[in-house]
């Protein structure tokens, strides 16, 4: 039991008192890295961004600079009702500042309304949702690593330009399944090309005969897998099973992470094309991170979601720093003045929307034959310089933009 | 011991048994100790906490009164504080409803539910019942899965908490928790006195001997059906108010784990008492609260908790110190 | 040409993809129908043992390198094992008591299970490949049926009729079925009725392991693939008819093919159709199609 009243009234009349130095919370900067820890999403956040949050602090320095930084974590189990009651009681009772993570489009906008109403901190990496910076942006959130319009971007206009214009769409039946669809269906019919079927899945679907036969009678070229995770190397394992390849068809996968390659295997999936926004062996500060990265994450390599949530844990305490104190819309905003910099992003800004900007890449996976070892899958396809990479700022209806 | 003898269809009673309606003092003791607790608990215990196990002790309290005091298990009734859940966050985000209409509003819903599932399965026994009202439950939840209004996976979310009654703030913690606190409190009467009264002893003889309780003119189904409806009503109440707590409603509370939770909790907290539910709700949700950060554990010890309850602790803990105290409680 | 405005390569496609799944509706009702005929228990905990032979093939093949074919004996051997224990020390106790303690009991039992797996091995699914004499598969003109998924039906089709086979025409069947009606006749003349039904649960949670490493090639091995399938298992039982053997096999597969059916015209429903179906029957027949009433 604890005697949350008593401290917080404490500290807000402390807070009151002491109004004109702004100040850190009770001292101490507790970050609280949330996610799926147990299920299909495990693999590509899960533990790994605990261990890149951990970094994040160590690199910044935060001991030398005398600054008190904790790491809490928590699994949301993929539940929007389990994320938003941790994330209330984290605010709530355990003086939890900023939020970060959260893969699961659901849970991220769920959380993101309770971080709006109770004026704190959340630093986006692992969901994809470009309503995130959209219809539901907030002044005290920040989208840090890619969303669904990046990937339609890339993905979607690379594949129809070279000839796959017609699309069945396997889809996630959630918030983020149907946002990439949404916008994947965008790019596809902007350039030219048709949507003639689409299935909806439900989260964590464990046999996809059914929907891969619609997909095969559908006769499109191109099926798009518009899920992540567990359900995308799934429907690619028994797409192989049924013949996918054999019958003319392409899966596109709409988001892949290296770990889903990894589960796949280079014989499955190579020629599969996708974006990201960071590749572990893209240049020596890269390649140094993530071989630190492996060390503690059980030599797994990092996700572009592992390097946002390092590149995002870093500017937040960077801001922190500039403005003496942790006050959640403040200190957004503050992330918004200053330029980033980190070695695995590289130069960047944040967008008054809260839309991280950097570059994004189109990969290929590499054959067998191609690859030196175990973790090296990918080659570079094309650069999308950053400006490009991201929805214009006036396209999103976010009402923090003025028109 | 004078009868006066009945017309077919029509209860009367002995003047004796007319006594039992009176409420026992251990009773109104364990009452008043009940609300001083809940009353002083929230400047001690973080108050989500606490309004988390009252929905969910309303929930389980509704569940007892078709389990302890009718005999029939139903493994469906997830569904009941699902659908009020889903039908209050609809009324309260997109129609604009003030929270106290919405929650009305929600429980409606589960009340007309619990007229229709309960006019088709009440005729079942046993592990039939069970049966029939899990397959009702699981439609429920694949409707809720694809209807449109309820948003699938994400659920319905920001949802509204409002002015209560134009009046309360319930954005304000602590009004809020006052306010759901009067909530269980009155469903808890509510159950109360349905029990204590001509008609829960009616249902107590259709649970007894149910044929002795026809040929005595009691049309056994029709109380049955009341006892059903009255319990799903109640488990809407609770699953309305529990969607403008957390404003959200979602899957989870539809699915049929959430049917076997309050199972679970009534048979820890004792099965057929009075507090048990009350009992068993918070000590769960507390389980939960303590074992959540340690992922899949908490799955294990509802598991541990339920194969023990049935091997040993048929009683529930409520039951045991009932048993004890030598007064039902 | 098409049937309802749908191509028949759809349909069919749907249909037999349907059939494979009322293949595992098919061994797992059939488990559950044999326990609860004799023992009277709703042994929630099948689905948890389905998974737990899934798990027994991965393992073999993970330390051991045992590859699918041996699996296939030693998942249901060492689930069996598993319940013939759980029935010895704690299903045996309860049946003084109602019926619908054995269905709680076994709940528990259901969810220490799943959570101890999930806890170990996370949600998501282990990866077990399809054994290399049952790969590729045969181009059928409307559809490409994989050669695994049409081994699952013909092995399950066997494994159904065999055991209706000795339930149903064999001495020992004969015995069991004498228990089932009346216990203490049958145990006066001389049968050993307890160890009858020891062996009885053994031999349905065998039968449930057995689908499970039937499953593991194809449904992804994890802690939960049973959490969901139970359910729609009970469904069948009860359609089929408590108890009766006959019933729970033709119920499972030919729900099976009514729910691939659903998939080609109203895709959302295809997980709904069987509850509805449960409904209707338990209102017009409440002892289910092939059952005797309770």
């Amino acid at each position: 039991m604890r005697l949350t009243r008593v401290f917080t009234l404490a500290a807000a009349l402390l807070a009151v008192a002491s109004a004109a130095h702004a100040q850190v919370s009770d001292g101490v900067i507790k970050i609280g890295v949330l996610n799926d820890q147990s299920s299909l999403y495990a693999d590509l956040a899960g533990q790994g961004s605990v261990v890149a949050a951990r970094m994040a602090v160590e690199d910044f320095g935060a001991d030398k600079k005398g600054m008190k930084v904790e790491i809490i974590s928590a699994d949301h189990q993929n539940k929007p009702d389990v994320g938003s009651q941790i994330a209330r009681q984290w605010l709530d009772a355990d003086k939890v500042d900023v939020i970060v993570d959260v893969p699961n489009s659901g849970v991220a906008l769920a959380v993101n309304q309770i971080i709006r109403d109770k004026g704190k901190a959340f630093l986006v990496s692992g969901a994809a949702s470009s309503d995130l910076t959209g219809k539901a942006c907030s002044p005290n959130t920040i989208h840090w690593t890619y969303d669904t319009w990046a990937l339609a971007n890339g993905t979607g206009n690379a594949i129809v330009k070279t000839g796959g214009d017609t699309w069945f769409f396997l889809t996630a039946d959630y918030a983020f399944g149907h946002a990439l669809e949404r916008d994947v269906e965008a790019v596809v019919v902007k350039n030219g090309g048709k949507v003639v079927g689409k299935v909806r899945h439900p989260l964590n679907t464990q046999d996809f005969s059914s929907f891969l036969l619609q997909a095969q009678a559908s006769k499109a070229k191109i099926i798009g897998l518009a899920n992540a995770g567990g359900d995308t190397t799934n429907a690619i394992k028994q797409g192989s099973e049924f013949g996918i390849a054999r019958g003319g068809q392409n899966f596109a996968g709409l988001l892949v992470f290296i770990t889903d390659v990894h589960a796949l295997g280079l014989e499955k999936a190579q020629g599969l094309m996708f974006t990201e926004t960071f590749y572990w062996d893209m240049n020596d500060r890269t390649r140094a991170f993530s071989t630190k990265f492996a060390e503690r994450n059980r030599g797994i390599h990092p996700t572009m979601i592992h390097a946002g949530v390092y590149s995002s844990v870093l500017h937040y305490l960077k801001a922190v720093e500039a403005l003496k104190g942790d006050d959640g819309t403040k200190v957004i905003a503050k992330m918004k003045e200053m330029p980033t910099d980190d070695p695995l992003f590289g130069k960047g800004t944040v967008r008054p929307d809260g839309r991280k900007i950097h570059p994004a890449y189109l990969f290929e996976v590499k054959k067998p034959s191609e690859s030196k070892g175990a973790w090296d899958y990918y080659k570079t396809r094309a650069t999308i310089p950053a400006e490009q990479a991201f929805r214009p700022l006036d396209q999103g209806d976010c009402p923090l933009v003025k028109k | 011991m004078s009868t006066v003898t009945a017309k077919p269809g029509e209860a009367t009673l002995p003047a004796e048994t007319a006594a039992v309606s009176r409420v026992p003092a251990h009773q109104v003791l364990a009452f008043g100790v009940m609300t001083a607790l809940l009353i002083v608990a929230p400047f001690a215990v973080y108050p989500v906490f606490l309004m988390k196990a009252l929905c969910f002790a309303l929930f389980a309290c509704a569940f007892n009164l078709l389990i302890g005091y009718v005999g029939l298990l139903s493994f469906g009734h997830a569904a009941f504080l699902g659908s009020a859940g889903y039908a209050t966050a609809h009324a309260a985000k997109v129609w604009g409803l003030p929270p106290e209409v919405a929650i009305l509003f929600g429980t409606a819903v589960a009340g007309v539910l619990g007229v229709a599932i309960g006019a088709v399965t009440i005729r079942s026994r046993g592990i039939y019942f069970a049966n029939i009202t899990l397959a009702f439950a699981q439609m429920i939840f694949f409707c809720s899965l694809q209807a449109k209004f309820t948003g699938g996976e994400d659920g319905i979310q920001a949802v509204p908490r409002g002015t209560f009654l134009g009046l309360l703030d319930l954005r304000q913690m602590y009004v809020l928790y006052f306010v759901v606190l009067a909530i269980f409190l009155v469903g808890f009467v509510v159950i109360y006195r349905a029990i204590h009264s001509p008609f829960g002893q009616v249902l107590k003889a259709v649970r007894e001997n149910e044929p002795r309780a026809i040929s005595l003119g009691y049309r056994a189904e029709h109380y049955k059906l009341i006892a059903f409806v009255l319990s799903a009503t109640l488990s809407g109440l609770a699953g309305g108010t529990k969607a403008i707590v957390f404003q959200l409603a979602s899957l989870t509370d539809v699915h049929w784990t959430m049917s076997g939770e309050v199972v679970l909790m009534t048979l820890l907290g004792g099965l057929g008492t009075v507090f048990g539910p009350v009992v068993g709700a918070f000590i769960l949700v507390a389980l939960e609260n303590y074992l959540a950060q340690l992922g899949a554990w908490v799955t294990i010890v509802q598991g541990a908790i339920f194969v023990v309850c049935v091997l040993t602790f048929r009683r529930g803990v409520v039951g045991e110190l009932g048993r004890l105290l030598r007064k039902p409680l | 040409m098409t049937i309802f405005g749908i191509p028949p390569q759809a349909l069919f496609g749907q249909l037999l993809i349907g059939l494979i799944n009322g293949a595992f509706y098919a061994m797992l009702s059939l488990g559950l129908s044999v326990i609860f005929g004799l023992l009277n228990i709703i042994n929630f905990a099948h689905g948890a043992l389905y998974m737990m032979g899934a798990f027994v093939a991965y393992f073999a093949l993970q330390w051991a390198g045992i590859g699918y074919w041996p699996s296939l004996l030693i998942g249901p051997l060492v689930v069996g094992l598993v319940g013939i224990v759980l029935e010895r020390t704690m299903l045996k106790r309860l049946y003084h008591l109602d019926h619908l303690y054995g269905l709680l009991l076994t709940f528990g039992i259901a969810l220490v299970i799943q959570g101890v797996f999930r806890n170990e091995f996370g949600s998501s699914g282990l990866p077990y490949g399809i054994p290399k004499q049952l790969q590729g598969g045969y181009n059928l003109g409307f559809m490409f049926l994989p050669m695994y998924r049409a081994w699952v039906i013909v092995f399950s089709l066997v494994v159904c009729l065999g055991t209706w086979y000795v339930i149903e025409r064999t001495r020992l069947g004969s015995y069991l079925r004498a228990a089932t009606e009346n216990p203490a006749l049958v145990q006066a003349f001389g049968i050993n009725v307890p160890r009858m039904i020891t062996l009885t649960y053994g031999f349905g949670v065998a039968l449930a392991a057995l689908a499970g490493v039937l499953a593991a090639p194809i449904y992804q091995v994890n802690p939960l693939m049973g959490a969901d399938l139970i359910i729609v298992v009970f469904a069948v039982v009860v359609i089929g008819g408590m108890g009766s053997i006959l019933g729970s096999i033709v119920t499972g597969f030919a729900l099976g093919v009514v729910e691939g059916f659903t998939k080609v015209f109203y895709p959302e429903a295809s997980n709904t159709v069987i509850f509805v179906i449960m409904a209707l029957v338990l209102l017009v027949r409440p002892a289910g199609l092939f059952g005797r009433t309770a």
